[in-house]
């Protein structure tokens, strides 16, 4: 076969599809929930069906969409069409996720793997007759035919090791690709020597399969890493990059990057602040549950300044931008984080740690198997040979080719589970935490207006302050009176009622001046000299107290550190049956907290989503947040959650412990199957049919072991 | 044995084939979607939706 012209640039032409076609931009959408064949149809069919879409097509393994619009229509239309749809829908910014790199390196790498796998295949039947005994000018014949299938598929296939190795050894480095490279090129070396004098053992068959399962592991661990990058791309793009800017009284839909400082932006109810900024007119109540963990919400009136993150809850505001892009707080926040984050790039996963031991003592072995045998006898053919067979004998199968496969089944399970992995050692991590640190507020609980309970109040009390929130808009007061029209409350007859932006409401019931409003700890009803508190009611994230069980159950320590005030702190605890309680703790403290917990020996797992966690993220063992959290959060984290329910987390924490339990065990398998292989090839005894069952016997095991991960 | 003359040349051949056949799926992106693909023979489209120009 040929191997001239390389096939890898033939089946990946460069940059295939970059060239946009003029005039129709092409648009990416996450679809979280698609998951079949009527999901495909249902979205491709209602799409396209819009006159302003020329074509749509899902990718249903990535779960997103790719959509052609004419000029003119934008992401706001087809999102709204994907809600009319049923379908939860996300931009995603396309530009962010073309990744021609990652997908060339693998196309390549199957390239190689085909050319490896079909000249194996031919050269183990030849190798076959050969071992059944062909003689004389057969057998040199098969050996020659064979070498000339083996060393053109070699010199393509084993490329990417014999590269690696030479970087390695250049900066004076051993790499696990130094052995493999060395057995490769010794056995194709070897076995050529062996054919043209005529000899009766030839590796080509093994130098073959060594490269073919080792292509399997390189093309298995490249997948992870490139779906890990593609998560934490597609996170990336996951904020809403559109923003409205106002010129003139004009309404402009702007990309965020194109905002300036002194731009007026318009933020309807329910947006999230892109910028950081100045209110210039509207007042209302901002969310900042995602930046500070508080969950009452604070008021702004013009002149308040807003931060990016904050979101609007009940009426639109303008603000004015005073700083964007990187120097917003958000993105100082981000930065501030990749620093916390050095440590734990610093991890070196068990894979990279068994290498380490692996490469100096196969080297080792190899070397004195050809000193002892050539102080024995004298034959320098023999020796060798005996060296390259313990080179063979001891392929790094169970590191180069169980570990990935154990990867890509358990971070396969963990997409479908909705959890995105954006670290290629998250999964180890994971497995190792023993503590748990969960975040409140947007975490263990969402703000969920309708769901609101009434506080344990006397009907009277509850009248009145059904009739003091009836009457405001402000969130939580619209909570409350939903709730008691809810509980079939009758509003009492409250005369004179004012509201004072950031205050509350007043009036008089009976001659008694109320007050829902404002306290020191959160909302209260004031009824002459009484004080109510009025706990803010959350509504615990769906699956939240399975979560927690479960964790308990697997002998994992649970604890809550919030933000928020200590009564909303211990109520969500005391529901979810949490003893251990931190509120009103500053982003610093839960830094603290963290490393504290580190110093006492525990792995922590933190689950979060402020951006007043982002620090704490950053420094646990292992990070989780949800798909709601902002951006700094998401990029902090290892693993994020898409869906709403928190149960996947339990789920994925057993996951990578399985992993994490098979990749031990295929290192246990290996360990054996080494022992019981290494004696035979030191005596000698070694034939290449002996090394070729035992390689590929040891690899479809660990294999094999690796799939029952996903089970 | 002069029979290999020709079965050697014909198995390459044959495997060659196959290996051409897994280059030309490659380089139509076919192990792009293989979820995707799969759910789609399911679909009784009569044309199917055109693939987007990127």
């Amino acid at each position: 076969m040929s191997v001239a012209a390389c096939p890898g640039c033939v089946a990946t032409p460069a940059a295939r599809g970059d060239a946009a076609a003029p005039g129709l931009d092409a648009l990416v959408v996450s679809l979280p929930d698609i998951h079949c064949a009527a999901c495909v149809a249902s979205v491709e069919r209602g799409l396209t069906a819009l006159p302003f879409v020329t074509a749509a097509r899902v990718n249903l393994g990535q779960r997103r969409v790719r959509v052609s619009v004419t000029p003119g229509a934008g992401m706001p239309d087809i999102l709204a069409a994907l809600g009319e749809l049923g379908h939860a829908a996300r931009p995603l910014d396309a530009d962010l996720l073309r990744a021609p790199a990652d997908a060339r390196l693998l196309r390549d790498l199957l390239m190689r793997l085909a050319v490896a796998g079909f000249a194996m295949m031919n050269v183990m039947i030849l190798s076959v007759a050969v071992w059944s005994g062909a003689t004389e000018a057969t057998r040199d014949l098969f050996h020659w035919i064979s070498a000339g299938i083996a060393l053109p598929a070699v010199a393509f296939s084993a490329l990417p090791f014999l590269r690696s190795a030479g970087l390695a050894l250049r900066v004076g480095r051993v790499n696990m690709d130094v052995p493999i490279s060395l057995a490769i090129v010794l056995a194709c070396g070897m076995s050529l020597f062996e054919t043209a004098s005529g000899g009766t053992e030839a590796y080509f068959d093994a130098a073959l399969s060594l490269t073919f399962f080792l292509l399997i592991g390189r093309y298995l661990e490249q997948r992870v890493r490139s779906s890990a990058r593609s998560a934490a791309q597609q996170l990336a793009a996951l904020e809403t990059p559109w923003a409205t800017r106002l010129i003139d009284g004009r309404r402009q839909e702007v990309r965020i990057d194109a905002l300036a400082i002194g731009d007026r932006v318009a933020l309807p109810v329910g947006m999230r602040a892109p910028v950081d900024g100045i209110v210039v007119s509207g007042t209302g109540q901002m969310d900042r549950s995602l930046v500070t963990g508080e969950s009452r919400p604070a008021t702004v009136a013009p002149g308040d300044t807003v931060t990016a993150g904050e979101v609007v809850m009940n009426a639109p505001l303008v603000i004015r931008a005073t700083s964007v892009g990187n120097d917003t707080t958000l993105r100082q926040m981000a930065a501030m984080v990749e620093v916390a984050e050095g440590n734990r790039h610093r991890y070196a996963s068990l894979a990279d740690r068994a290498a380490r031991l692996y490469a100096p003592v196969v080297h080792c072995l190899a070397a004195l198997a050809f000193a002892g045998w050539y102080l024995a006898s004298g034959d320098v053919r023999l020796s060798l040979n005996i060296a390259i067979a313990v080179l063979i004998i001891t392929c790094p199968c169970a590191l180069g080719l169980a570990v990935p496969a154990v990867g890509t089944a358990a971070s396969s399970a963990l997409f479908r589970l909705g959890l995105l992995v954006k670290s290629d050692t998250a999964l180890e991590r994971l497995a190792e935490a023993d503590h748990v640190v969960f975040d409140k507020t947007g975490t263990l609980t969402v703000a969920d207006p309708g769901q609101a309970v009434l506080p344990e109040l006397d009907p009277a009390e509850c009248q009145v302050l059904l009739a003091l929130a009836q009457v405001s808009t402000h969130p939580v007061s619209r909570r409350l009176a939903e709730a008691g029209r809810r509980a079939g409350v009758a509003a009492a007859e409250v005369t004179n009622i004012t509201e004072t932006a950031g205050e509350g409401v007043s009036g008089f019931w009976d001659e008694v001046p109320v007050t829902l409003g404002r306290g020191p700890e959160g909302t209260v009803l004031r009824i002459g000299d009484r004080v109510v508190p009025v706990p803010l009611a959350e509504t615990l994230r769906p699956g939240a107290r399975e979560l927690v069980r479960r964790l308990d159950d697997a002998g994992m320590g649970v604890e809550l550190v919030s933000g928020d005030i200590p009564v909303a702190a211990h109520r969500i605890a005391r529901e979810l049956g949490i003893e251990t309680v931190l509120a009103g703790v500053r982003p610093a403290d839960k830094v603290a907290r963290i490393a504290a917990l580190s110093d006492n020996g525990h792995r922590v797992l933190m689950v979060g989503d402020g951006l007043n966690d982002t620090a704490a993220l950053a420094a646990a063992h292992v990070s989780i947040s949800p798909a709601s959290a902002v951006e700094a959060s998401r990029a902090a984290s290892d693993i994020v959650l898409l869906g709403d329910g928190l149960d996947p987390v339990g789920r994925a924490v057993d996951i990578a412990r399985r992993a994490r339990r098979r990749i031990l065990e295929n290192f246990g398998i290996a360990a054996c199957y080494n022992l019981v292989a290494i004696p035979v090839a030191l005596s000698g005894h070694a034939s290449p049919l002996l090394a070729a069952l035992a390689m590929s016997s040891s690899s479809i095991v660990v294999i094999l072991n690796a799939m029952r991960v996903a089970r | 044995m002069n029979v290999l003359v020709i079965l050697i040349p014909v198995s390459l051949i044959l495997g060659g084939l196959g290996l051409a056949g897994f280059f030309w799926t490659l380089r139509h992106d076919q192990y792009e979607d293989m979820e995707g693909d799969a759910a789609r023979i399911l679909l009784d489209d009569d044309d199917p939706p055109s693939e987007p120009e990127d």
